[in-house]
């Protein structure tokens, strides 16, 4: 009964919000908005039953995607009333509402379609995890069963970040990302800056290590880590790096790479790529999961500077 | 309702609600959050499925909940290249309109 309640809190607060972000009269009220709603899609992965995606959603979701906005809003606000006068006329705005609506109605009907019993892979999972010597079933999914599409994703995650970098002019390709922050040395940002580091470290490695048995993972260890780069970046304490330095470049693409060799490898001892043979899973996917972590954690923070801006070709 | 059904039907009005922001916010930054919103619905409808597929002792289906995590991080590498496009067309036009320009004669 109390958790039906607080699931109906959950849902009505969630609505509300979703609704503020979209009809907000400001940009900068809109992503205050948004950012308490990716923290309360937290809430709701709990009681989905899935931890893990809730760690990854309140790093991601919420945390790397809110600050990504509230940077982007402080740069854009000179630009919302010129866009305001372009609003969309009341006749667009009631045919939006009945697209929407009628999507929302489709989307209503198929849900109350579902077939019983659900579909499920839960029961070809658990037989098969002790073969790779993983005790989290959603860390034996995205490193084994279906190692692909982690695969895929970090490679997504280069391409990103080499979209990004070429938004830059040609004058400053090469250069540091995003402006040089300047705080007040005496000021609390420095001095949480030079605290909460060292505990961010210990708390990611921490996540990442107990991401093989327990919730957790590379990517929320990856955030955590990114995020403790940008505190100090944006403490003053230490610049953005040179996206040319070579050695960060190797650090991008590392986790890919070390990932496509141990997949060949498998063509060779497990005859399919991406295969492990008998007794080496949980070794190979250390191995993965070491090389994915300097690349998602460069990735994400390197993602979050945005192009490079300064200091253009040596 | 079971939590799983009263979530899934929660996402099916968040793709609504992302939607009409979508179209109707003149605003690429307002239209982005409302895409993100939009993306929240599809994943927690999704997430909702993983519920229904609790089996062999586990609260939800693994599957899903794995390519869950990996939509949430491509889901933020998109946003981040969306704005930082946003920011370049600003620089160059030093407009953030979607408009056409008007013809030139």
């Amino acid at each position: 009964m109390i958790t039906t309640v607080a699931s109906g809190a959950v849902v009505a607060l969630l609505l509300w919000l979703a609704l503020w972000t979209v009809v907000a009269r400001d940009a900068f009220l809109a992503v205050a908005g948004f950012v308490v709603y990716g923290l309360l899609l937290a809430l709701v992965w709990v009681r989905l039953a899935g931890i893990d995606v809730a760690l990854t959603e309140a790093a991601i979701g919420g945390g790397l995607t809110g600050a990504l906005l509230l940077g982007a809003v402080g740069r854009l606000r000179r630009t919302e009333g010129e866009t305001a006068a372009e609003g969309a006329g009341a006749g667009t705005r009631a045919l939006a509402a009945v697209l929407a609506m009628g999507v929302t109605a489709a989307l209503v009907l198929a849900v109350l379609m579902l077939p019983e019993p659900a579909p499920t892979l839960a029961p070809l999972v658990v037989p098969n995890m002790p073969a790779t010597g993983v005790g989290n079933p959603i860390t034996s999914v995205l490193l084994a069963f279906r190692a692909l599409d982690t695969l895929l994703e970090a490679v997504v995650l280069v391409i990103a970040l080499i979209g990004v970098w070429s938004f830059a002019g040609d004058r400053v390709w090469g250069g540091r990302p995003g402006p040089r922050y300047q705080a007040d040395p005496d000021g609390i940002l420095p001095y949480l800056a030079r605290v909460l580091p060292p505990l961010g470290i210990v708390i990611g490695i921490y996540l990442f290590w107990a991401g093989a048995d327990h919730p957790g993972g590379k990517f929320q260890a990856a955030t955590i880590l990114a995020a403790m780069w940008m505190l100090v970046q944006m403490a003053g304490l230490g610049d953005a790096p040179r996206t040319d330095h070579r050695g960060l470049r190797a650090g991008i693409v590392v986790g890919p790479l070390a990932f496509i060799a141990v997949g060949a490898l498998g063509l060779w001892t497990a005859g399919s790529f991406l295969g492990y043979p008998e007794g080496w899973a949980k070794p190979l996917i250390l191995v993965i999961e070491v090389a994915l972590l300097p690349t998602l954690v460069l990735v994400l923070a390197l993602l979050m500077n945005g192009p490079p801006s300064r200091g253009g070709a040596r | 309702m079971s939590v799983e059904t009263l979530f899934a039907l929660t996402a099916c009005v968040l793709v609504g609600i992302g939607l009409y922001g979508l179209i109707a916010q003149p605003h690429p930054l307002r239209k982005l959050i409302a895409f993100n919103v939009m993306g929240s619905g599809v994943f927690v409808l999704f997430g909702a499925l993983a519920k229904r597929g609790a089996a062999a002792g586990l609260a939800a289906d693994p599957v899903p909940q794995a390519l869950l995590i990996t939509a949430i991080v491509v889901a933020f590498a998109a946003t981040a290249v969306t704005v930082a496009l946003m920011l370049r067309l600003i620089e160059i036009t030093d407009s953030a309109s979607l408009a056409e320009p008007p013809a030139k004669d």
